[in-house]
């Protein structure tokens, strides 16, 4: 066990776990914030995507050791009040069925956003495409993305 | 931070922009609860003009929380901001709460209906008697209830005192489609705001004061079980509070989270029974399916007399291989056990079943089990086993506490219950036109509910009625059904036997075609052409609206119309759940595989309720039935599933996804199933596609194998 200071949504959380624990399962089970998904385990579904200093970053496959000092951003902490321009445009196409992958599709889109504030389809596909959804949501995640490029209006 | 407290729990996934509220079901009214109106299970309205809707299906995913209330709210005529959703755990109150067979709407249409109408007309006297006017000079309209001649309202919470004294009509007059201002629209989901936050409860996400976390070791090949274990070095693990067979075939590993639970499991070391099945392989079941296709099987459709025919005969067989659902939530249930009671709280479809499985499994009456519903992170059939729950309650009550089990992905691949692997044997005999006059279809494949022990009435596995019908008026045609036994744990996975039936009917037709040299369109359309209705367990189905979609189909795709150089076409149709669907799929081969760009769907399902939503369930359904296409198959090895994570069972991703069109055919007739009748025609119209462009017929999935 080690005690670690973490940079969680802004603020600063000490927690008290093995070095190598993933990300993921503290944010869950130490920091209880459950809006970051288990999927795999292996970085192979993007359920569990967060931004450490601004990259979207599968949780995972991080162990939290890594992260300490670095600036982590979850979905809770995406906006003020849970209504950046992609969870409204998220909300406008109708994206969501299950929802279980989306906030995991909303961190990764948003990293795309803020390096490539106006991407192309293909641009588009390469950011999203290691994001995994069963329901097959993900022709209005693209439509979700350009319509938050667009500011929002389509 | 504290642990969410029971109360804070309930109040959690508050949906703000539509102003409604998703809260779990209380049954223990409280003080508010005794001064409502209720004169039925599914409402409540309280004097401060809350109208609550229960919503007794399980939403994972398909929008019932959304769909269900708006038709009550449609016969209510409410305001349906003023709606309030709770989800119904196990109860005694509403009959069968499963969900699952694209049920939902087609189940509690009338119920729905009903218990709206009931609440408006006792609204209607209410105010009627207040203001001592005749009933028919009332009406109710967006929430309240007017008297246009005197310009005087009520809303419904001011009658919920006066609604509450009165008699409950039996029978009420239901709306009229023509009249709907809410059935019909495309109503924001309740859900999406909650889920886009990261701030929606999923069963994996639920949590209380003093839970602990467990994962379980089980026995990798099926069937097999607990010898013996050693858990020396899963207790050097931070966390780990308890090591313990649970059942005959799984040691539990608790400790304080999940990751500590993992860990502690990854160095269990367990002696196993492997058991009758560890030699097992898929070749060997495949084999022996083969063996039972000679036998003779039971008839489960019949049109004329196929072996009085004479005539030109083709035949073929087709194989589909096991697949597993892969929800992206896996596996997971939370359970408290205190002697005399049990709560749980689950990702489920079968709330009921969760609730009588549990109390068998840990000694308990059924009532002594509360199982409240969680939001589910996909369920795809999956859910509908209870073995999470049974799990979830064996450890609470080995430990004395609550706990959570979780299950990893591998988990989830590697004891799914897996669809049925099957064969089909389809034989026609042709007019001199190249039309069939004579049809049979076997259907050879080990039944789901055979398995389960559950009851096969006359050798005839209980889901196919469902999802095995006939399409055509073909004058002799008749469908058999040949049950054969697998050790393989089998479950009902999106569109069931659907997909099978589906693949090996529709690639046939398509077989038909080609062989007769005609468009395969034309040549459906052909054998639809009469009014003709098809006698199916309790389905009637009708070519008339085979035909509809099937033009619709053709007409939106574009089809006849050529195509840029390198694309190719590929249609099939299928009727399942009671709904007409037909689908076009467009491709291009690139490295001798296909990429598919556009898909073009037609269904007729009837009144449709929220067309957003029945966009959201075709599309889905098409990439699911894509993924189950291309590349899905389970194979055993030594007993045991080789497939186990994402890699080796590999979804559809973003950059192989195509554009899917839905058109809808206008109705008024009753709802019809729609969460998986889009599934089963996408394997044959894309193997025809595929056709077209190589000139190889593909007779077995997975495309990609």
């Amino acid at each position: 066990m080690a005690d670690l200071t973490l940079r969680v949504n802004g603020s600063e959380k000490k927690v008290s776990v093995s070095p190598e624990t993933p990300l993921l399962w503290v944010l869950r089970d130490t920091l209880e914030l459950t809006g970051t998904k288990f999927g795999c385990g292996a970085g192979l579904c993007g359920a569990c995507t967060v931004h450490v200093d601004g990259s979207a970053i599968r949780s995972c496959s991080t162990p939290v050791s890594q992260v300490t000092g670095k600036s982590i951003t979850t979905i809770e902490g995406l906006s003020a009040n849970g209504l950046h321009v992609l969870q409204q445009a998220w909300i406008a196409e109708e994206v969501p069925q299950c929802g279980y992958c989306q906030t995991g599709q909303i961190m990764s889109a948003a990293a795309l956003l803020a390096t490539t504030p106006n991407p192309s389809d293909d641009q588009i596909t390469q950011a999203m495409n290691g994001n995994l959804c069963r329901c097959g949501t993900y022709e209005r995640i693209r439509k979700a993305i350009h319509r938050a490029a667009s500011g929002g209006a389509r | 931070m504290s642990p969410l407290s029971r109360r804070e729990f309930v109040g959690a996934g508050i949906a703000g922009a539509a102003g409604l509220v998703i809260g779990f079901y209380l049954p223990h009214k409280g003080a508010a609860e005794k001064e409502s109106f209720s004169p039925n299970a599914y409402l409540r309205i309280t004097p401060d003009n809350k109208v609550t809707v229960v919503v007794a299906r399980s939403e994972m995913g398909q929008g019932v929380r959304t769909a269900l209330p708006m038709i009550l709210a449609e016969e209510l005529e409410a305001d349906w901001k003023q709606i309030e959703i709770e989800q119904a755990g196990a109860s005694t109150l509403f009959g069968d709460q499963t969900t699952g067979g694209s049920a939902s709407i087609r189940t509690t249409w009338d119920p729905m209906r009903k218990a709206g109408a009931t609440a408006r007309e006792m609204l209607i006297s209410a105010a009627a008697l207040t203001w001592g006017v005749p009933r028919s000079t009332c009406a109710a309209e967006n929430g309240h209830i007017k008297h246009a001649a005197s310009n005087r309202s009520f809303s419904y919470g001011d009658l919920v005192a006066k609604a509450s004294t009165l008699p409950i009509p039996s029978d009420v007059t239901l709306k009229q489609s023509k009249d709907y201002k809410i059935v019909g629209q495309r109503l924001a989901r309740v859900d999406s705001p909650a889920k886009v936050k990261g701030e929606a409860v999923f069963g994996i996400d639920f949590r209380m004061p003093g839970m602990k976390y467990a994962v379980l070791s089980r026995c990798p090949v099926i069937g097999g079980k607990v010898t013996s274990f050693d858990d020396k070095d899963s207790k050097k693990i931070a966390g780990v509070s308890y090591v313990g067979k649970i059942s005959d075939s799984a040691v539990a590993v608790v400790a304080a989270s999940a990751w500590g639970a993992m860990e502690g499991r990854r160095v269990l070391n367990v002696t196993w029974d492997e058991g009758p099945n560890k030699d097992l392989n898929t070749a060997a079941i495949l084999a022996s399916m083969k063996q039972a296709a000679s036998k003779k099987g039971v008839n489960i459709y019949s049109a004329g007399d196929p072996a009085k025919v004479s005539g030109r005969k083709i035949s073929a067989e087709y194989t589909l291989p096991f697949m597993a659902h892969a929800a992206m939530e896996p596996g997971n249930c939370t359970a408290s056990y205190q002697g005399s009671k049990c709560e749980l709280w689950a990702p489920t479809q079968v709330p009921q079943d969760c609730r009588d499985s549990v109390a068998t499994a840990v000694g308990l009456d059924s009532d002594q089990v509360k199982v409240n519903v969680t939001l589910m992170g996909g369920g795809f059939g999956r859910r509908l086993e209870h073995d999470y729950a049974v799990e979830a309650a064996l450890v609470s009550k080995a430990i004395n506490s609550p706990v959570k089990v979780v299950w990893t992905r591998e988990d989830d691949m590697r004891f799914s219950t897996y669809r049925p692997a099957s064969i089909h044997q389809l034989a026609a005999t042709l007019d001199g036109s190249g039309y069939p006059v004579a049809l049979t279809h076997r259907l050879i494949a080990p039944s789901i509910s055979g398995q389960k022990g559950q009851p096969v009435p006359n050798g005839v596995d209980p889901d196919l009625p469902d999802e095995a019908g006939p399409v055509y008026g073909i004058p002799n045609y008749s469908i058999e059904y040949v049950m054969t036994e697998t050790p393989v744990p089998l479950g009902w996975m999106r569109s069931v036997y659907a997909l099978q039936t589906a693949f090996a009917l529709e690639t046939f037709i398509d077989e038909l075609a080609v062989a007769a040299g005609k468009d395969p369109v034309q040549f459906r359309l052909h054998l639809l052409e009469k009014d003709q209705d098809l006698p199916y367990f309790t389905t009637m189905w009708k070519t008339s609206r085979m035909r509809g979609v099937l033009q619709l189909v053709a007409d939106r795709a574009g089809w006849g119309k050529p195509l840029p150089a390198g694309r190719y076409r590929g249609l099939a149709c299928f009727g399942c759940f009671q709904s007409y669907m037909a689908e076009v799929v467009e491709i291009s081969m690139e490295n001798n595989q296909p990429r598919v760009h556009r898909v073009v769907a037609a269904v007729d399902c009837g009144q449709i309720v929220n067309p957003s939503i029945l966009e959201q369930q075709i599309q889905g359904g098409i990439v699911y039935g894509l993924a189950n296409a291309l590349r899905a198959k389970i194979t055993i090895e030594k007993g045991r599933v080789m497939q186990g994570n994402f890699d080796d069972y590999a979804p559809l991703r973003m950059e192989e996804t195509p554009v899917v069109e839905v058109y809808a055919v206008p109705s008024v007739e009753a709802p019809t199933g729609i969460g998986e009748p889009s599934v089963p025609p996408v394997a044959p119209a894309l193997c025809s596609a595929i056709y077209g462009a190589t000139k190889k017929r593909i007779r077995a999935l997975p495309i990609l194998s």
